[in-house]
């Protein structure tokens, strides 16, 4: 029965997009709206922004597990009613952001977060809340549980991020396959498959468009079969790069393995404009285990990176910035991770990472 | 609705919790997942159990349950359908449960995305309730925010979608996108609590998604579109990587210098930090040296951002603002990173009638990947492979030598004759 068309039904339903925003900003901030002048960070954690007006805005930022519950996000509303006159803000990594015209307010607000188990930091030269993706909770095609590797990987770098001590600031993503939905950042945690898709036979006819799989497949490794008098596919192993982008289109094209959906782990990847132009990531290891429920392998490698340039970025050098100046030999000898002929790009552009040069480093 | 089914399966690994004694338990014993009890990060598992002993719904026993396979077995288990509510095409992403027979608490658990106001700016009063709808039909669990943008309301049964989405709609709250359409869009914090600002991008976000609202809902594209509205080139969205039409304020005139806090900068950090931290990290060397202090060549400047981040009291963009228009960003499957690469240098973005203009090329924009991309091709896509001459040409841009790190440096190409 189609419950969605029934007749007591009184709500007509207005498409009206994005929530507004307007009765959602403080007063301060309507007020100063287009007009700040600058901001500064008094502690980590803490940006203080001052108006042409001379107005002045303080903003507490907090680290959340993202994986949220409504109990929490009415303890967050706490806050806000106690000390923001019910303001607040999330940013695009996942924090959240209390906004007070009052600075005495700043202190108690810290203590309270910090009481209630969030961590107040993640401003400025840190490490960030992680950008990343639902895993097995929820999502239909992922090999592991980003939340569960972001919460491991978070409790190791907690210190990183209430502490402003990095050369600049570290953005951190989590992706559960290869579509990287966590996104490009300063070091990235993201599945790698390492076997070709394993095929249903049985299913594939009934719950797959054949030519929509065919189509999906980046290197024409997919080719129709017939197998016990039904039809299906068949991959050509030999071609197939264990992308999983048939899996999407044909989920009787199993792409995921308990024990051969590896991590890998990329570095360099920066969005921002300054300085340098925005980069790419580049894959620094991989094969390491999916190991819930705390992945220490992982957690390990990103560990490594982290402490190499916390000891070598210069000031305002971002991960990829400093790998440039140091070069990929003294990145792999001060990480301790191994460049091996699986990082040596074999796909479209490949030769655009070649070193087309006599640039070289003893 | 079922009740306490299976809450006294309380074995031998269920009494390390802390919350109350073995026998009261509602929830099953998970011992992978407690783990990420441990440790001072916030932990989503402590959240859930808390919600899930204090609302008893039997939903949230059954995904604790089903997570907790997923993390013994290394494998997922949610499969999608169809669910919807009247009239739209998407929002809803249906999750039915592949080991039902098993664990059939949550044989369904499907999630809502809900767009929420531009910059993520809130008032209490919207969350609350937001939240308070959500616990009366949902299972209250919900994520702020996925990684296109919306607020995901996680974990609901088909019967009760309709009414859920009515009651949000009421308080103004409406579906996000999903499928091959107009998605829901990011904007960072922006004018609203931002010196480097460039543009209103909460208005044109606000705008431009209501623009689009019906191919949001009804998609029908060859794949999914994703703006994102930066308000200067830090791009604090990613959107030149994570969008197909990226939004980035700039400027076109000199930066703006404050001479006496250039002054107090040099006072206080000297002039090594002036020229190791601030000239000689311009990528295009604009800035010298010049009398102790700075010199800007805003000939060479390429509005980078890094000078502005360094000294924010002392420099601020120029005055004559707008937006760069960058198109073709997405992430890894199927061709590899796509980065967004620039389409407009440059576009006036103050008023309605800007809006309206910017609004009319997007249509164009859209129409043209409508009429020559393939299915499942993201505009990128397109424009590599038909060519950005080519795509230039059929909406009607200008050539721009922005548009290019250099010339081409092949000769393979006819030109008119």
């Amino acid at each position: 029965m189609n419950i969605m068309s029934s007749p007591e039904r009184t709500w007509k339903t207005i498409e009206s997009g994005p929530h507004t925003y307007k009765e959602a900003l403080h007063p301060v901030v309507i007020n100063n709206y287009g007009k700040w002048k600058y901001h500064e960070i008094p502690r980590p954690g803490v940006l203080k922004h001052v108006g042409e007006s001379g107005d002045t805005l303080f903003t507490v930022r907090a680290g959340t597990p993202r994986q949220d519950t409504v109990d929490m996000v009415r303890q967050l509303c706490d806050i806000a009613d106690r000390y923001c006159d019910g303001h607040l803000r999330f940013t695009v990594r996942n924090n959240v952001e209390f906004l007070t015209p009052n600075g005495e307010n700043v202190e108690p607000m810290i203590r309270d977060l910090e009481a209630m188990g969030f961590p107040v930091g993640g401003a400025g030269n840190c490490v960030s809340s992680v950008s990343h993706t639902q895993g097995w909770l929820h999502c239909d095609i992922p090999a592991t549980d980003a939340s569960g590797v972001v919460k491991s990987m978070m409790d190791t770098l907690y210190n990183e991020f209430k502490h402003m001590e990095m050369p600049n600031k570290v953005r951190l993503s989590t992706s559960c396959c290869s579509i990287n939905c966590g996104g490009q950042a300063d070091i990235a945690v993201v599945v790698k498959h390492t076997r070709p898709p394993r095929i249903n036979h049985d299913h594939l006819s009934m719950i797959c468009e054949l030519p929509k799989a065919v189509a999906r497949c980046p290197v024409a490794a997919i080719r129709p079969t017939v197998v016990n008098g039904k039809r299906s596919l068949m991959v050509d192993e030999a071609k197939c790069i264990c992308c999983g982008a048939c899996f999407g289109a044909c989920p009787a094209m199993e792409i995921n393995h308990p024990e051969h959906s590896k991590f890998a782990i990329w570095v360099g990847g920066k969005n921002s404009n300054a300085r340098s132009k925005p980069s790419t990531m580049s894959i620094v290891a991989h094969n390491l285990p999916n190991n819930p429920p705390r992945w220490p392998e992982v957690t390990d490698a990103v560990g490594r990176i982290l402490t190499a340039y916390k000891a070598g970025g210069r000031p305002w050098e971002r991960v990829g910035e400093w790998i440039n100046r140091i070069g990929w030999k003294r990145f792999f000898e001060e990480t301790g991770l191994t460049f091996d002929e699986d990082m040596i790009d074999s796909y479209r552009h490949a030769r655009t990472t070649f070193n087309q040069s006599a640039h070289v480093r003893f | 609705m079922e009740e306490n089914k299976g809450a006294s399966a309380c074995g031998s690994h269920g009494c390390s919790h802390s919350n109350g004694g073995c026998g009261e338990k509602f929830l099953n014993p998970t011992p992978m997942l407690d783990e990420l009890e441990k440790g001072p990060w916030p932990s989503f598992v402590s959240g859930f159990k808390t919600l899930a002993e204090r609302t008893k719904k039997p939903m949230l026993r059954g995904v604790m349950d089903q997570l907790e396979y997923s993390y013994n077995t290394k494998m997922g288990y949610w499969k999608g359908g169809l669910v919807t509510v009247d009239g739209y095409g998407a929002g809803v992403i249906t999750r039915y449960s592949m080991i039902k027979d098993k664990i059939p608490e949550a044989a369904e658990f499907h999630t809502m995305r809900i767009q929420p106001p531009p910059g993520l700016h809130y008032n209490t009063a919207m969350l609350r309730e937001l939240c308070d709808i959500w616990e009366e039909y949902g299972s209250g669990m919900l994520t702020l925010h996925g990684q296109t943008g919306d607020i995901m309301l996680q974990g609901i049964d088909e019967a009760n979608v309709q009414e859920c989405f009515d009651k949000l709609n009421e308080k103004g709250w409406d579906l996000g996108g999903a499928g091959a359409g107009m998605r829901t869009a990011v904007s960072c914090a922006g004018p609203a609590r931002c010196e480097q600002a460039c543009y209103d991008n909460l208005e044109l976000h606000l705008h431009a998604l209501r623009h689009f609202v019906g191919q949001l809902h009804r998609p029908e594209w060859n794949y999914k579109i994703k703006f994102k509205f930066s308000g200067c080139p830090n791009d604090c969205t990613n959107a030149i990587m994570r969008s197909d039409l990226a939004v980035i304020g700039t400027w076109k005139d000199a930066i703006q210098v404050d001479e006496v806090a250039v002054k107090e900068w040099i006072e206080e950090k000297g002039v090594d930090a002036l020229v190791n931290q601030v000239i000689n990290l311009c990528p295009t060397r604009a800035i010298s040296l010049e009398d102790g202090g700075m010199k800007i060549d805003t000939r060479d400047c390429v509005r980078c951002m890094h000078c502005l981040n360094a000294m924010p009291k002392a420099l601020s963009p120029g005055k004559e603002r707008g937006i760069s228009l960058l198109m073709g960003g997405k992430n890894t499957l199927k061709v590899g990173v796509n980065m967004g690469s620039l389409i407009i240098p440059f576009m006036k973005m103050e008023t309605e009638e800007d809006r309206e203009k910017f609004m009319e090329l997007v249509e164009e924009i859209i129409d043209w990947w409508d009429d020559n991309g393939l299915d499942h091709e993201r505009i990128g896509e397109t424009i590599e492979r038909v060519g950005l001459r080519q795509f230039l040409d059929g909406v009607g841009l200008d050539v721009d030598i922005n548009q290019v790190s250099r010339p081409r440096d092949n000769p393979y190409f006819k030109a008119k004759y």
